[in-house]
């Protein structure tokens, strides 16, 4: 994916109603009137809406059917979660490194515990 | 979204809010996760991303004291500053964090450092920035750092024994 594209899924996704949406289609395709009806928005507003959404790869509509219903693309989501899954790996390789250093303080602390039993004996 | 198993770091990026939401365990106190996390010269050896050296210009780190440091990849400098707003020791760190190549984004980072059971402390970090586009692009960021490392390593391999 390219960095356009990847621009293009964000902005797309910025919007509270495509957000929506999106999250509508993942339960089952639906025409552009079935997605319009809970909204206090016109058919034509919907559309627009839409028509971000498919540019930015994240829904597709079938050219051949009558009712022309909207279908989500769901690899496109696939891919936000690996680069969640990246992120959370580069975190997890920063508190690798935490754990050696807390290793290395419990050790000090260790050794100047026994010293100081020692000088106390 | 969210994607891990315990003890492992878990990542909760919230659908509807700009925050990231990071989840540790550590086998020491949060007393000790603390220092490790507070003191200059503990945390430069385990900040930053892999590959990179971190070098502290800055760190006076007490409620209304500030911090710059430097990461260094390959030659290159990136910078990174942010005040501390509360430094509630063993408890709570709350600070401001901005890349410097992007000088108008801010993060406002939350940390708890939590004592669970033996002598174990679970660390939580909340980051909130200002738009979705923000949070999104910083959790890619890091995409695109792997995606560079992988063409470099690409490269080393085709330029081995032939």
């Amino acid at each position: 994916m390219t960095d356009d594209r990847l621009s293009r899924v964000f902005a797309a996704l910025a919007d509270p109603t495509r957000r929506d949406i999106v999250a509508r289609l993942a339960t089952g395709d639906a025409t552009v009137n079935e997605l319009a009806e809970p909204y206090d928005v016109t058919v034509q507003a919907i559309s627009k809406h839409l028509k971000v959404l498919e540019d930015a790869g994240l829904v597709s509509r079938s050219r051949e059917a009558q009712r022309r219903p909207c279908h989500l693309e769901a690899e496109v989501f696939d891919l936000m979660t690996k680069w969640i899954e990246r992120y959370r790996r580069e975190a997890e390789e920063r508190f690798q490194r935490l754990d050696a250093v807390l290793a290395a303080m419990g050790e000090d602390e260790a050794s100047t515990e026994h010293r100081d039993g020692e000088e106390a004996s | 979204m969210s994607a891990a198993t315990k003890p492992q770091t878990e990542i909760v990026a919230d659908p509807n809010l700009p925050t990231i939401r990071i989840t540790r365990e550590f086998d020491a106190s949060p007393q000790q996760v603390f220092r490790a996390w507070t003191d200059p010269e503990l945390v430069a050896q385990w900040m930053g991303p892999r590959s990179t050296t971190t070098r502290i210009d800055r760190w006076d780190c007490r409620t209304g004291g500030n911090y710059r440091y430097v990461s260094v990849h390959e030659g290159v400098e990136y910078g990174f500053y942010g005040a501390f707003h509360e430094v509630r020791p063993d408890e709570r760190l709350v600070q401001t964090f901005t890349f410097e190549d992007m000088p108008d984004g801010v993060a406002l980072d939350t940390t708890t450092f939590e004592a669970i059971d033996d002598g174990r402390t679970r660390i939580t970090t909340l980051s909130v920035v200002e738009s979705l586009e923000m949070r999104d692009g910083m959790i890619a960021s890091g995409m695109e750092t792997g995606v560079v490392e992988g063409y470099e390593k690409l490269d080393e391999l085709l330029a081995g024994p032939a």
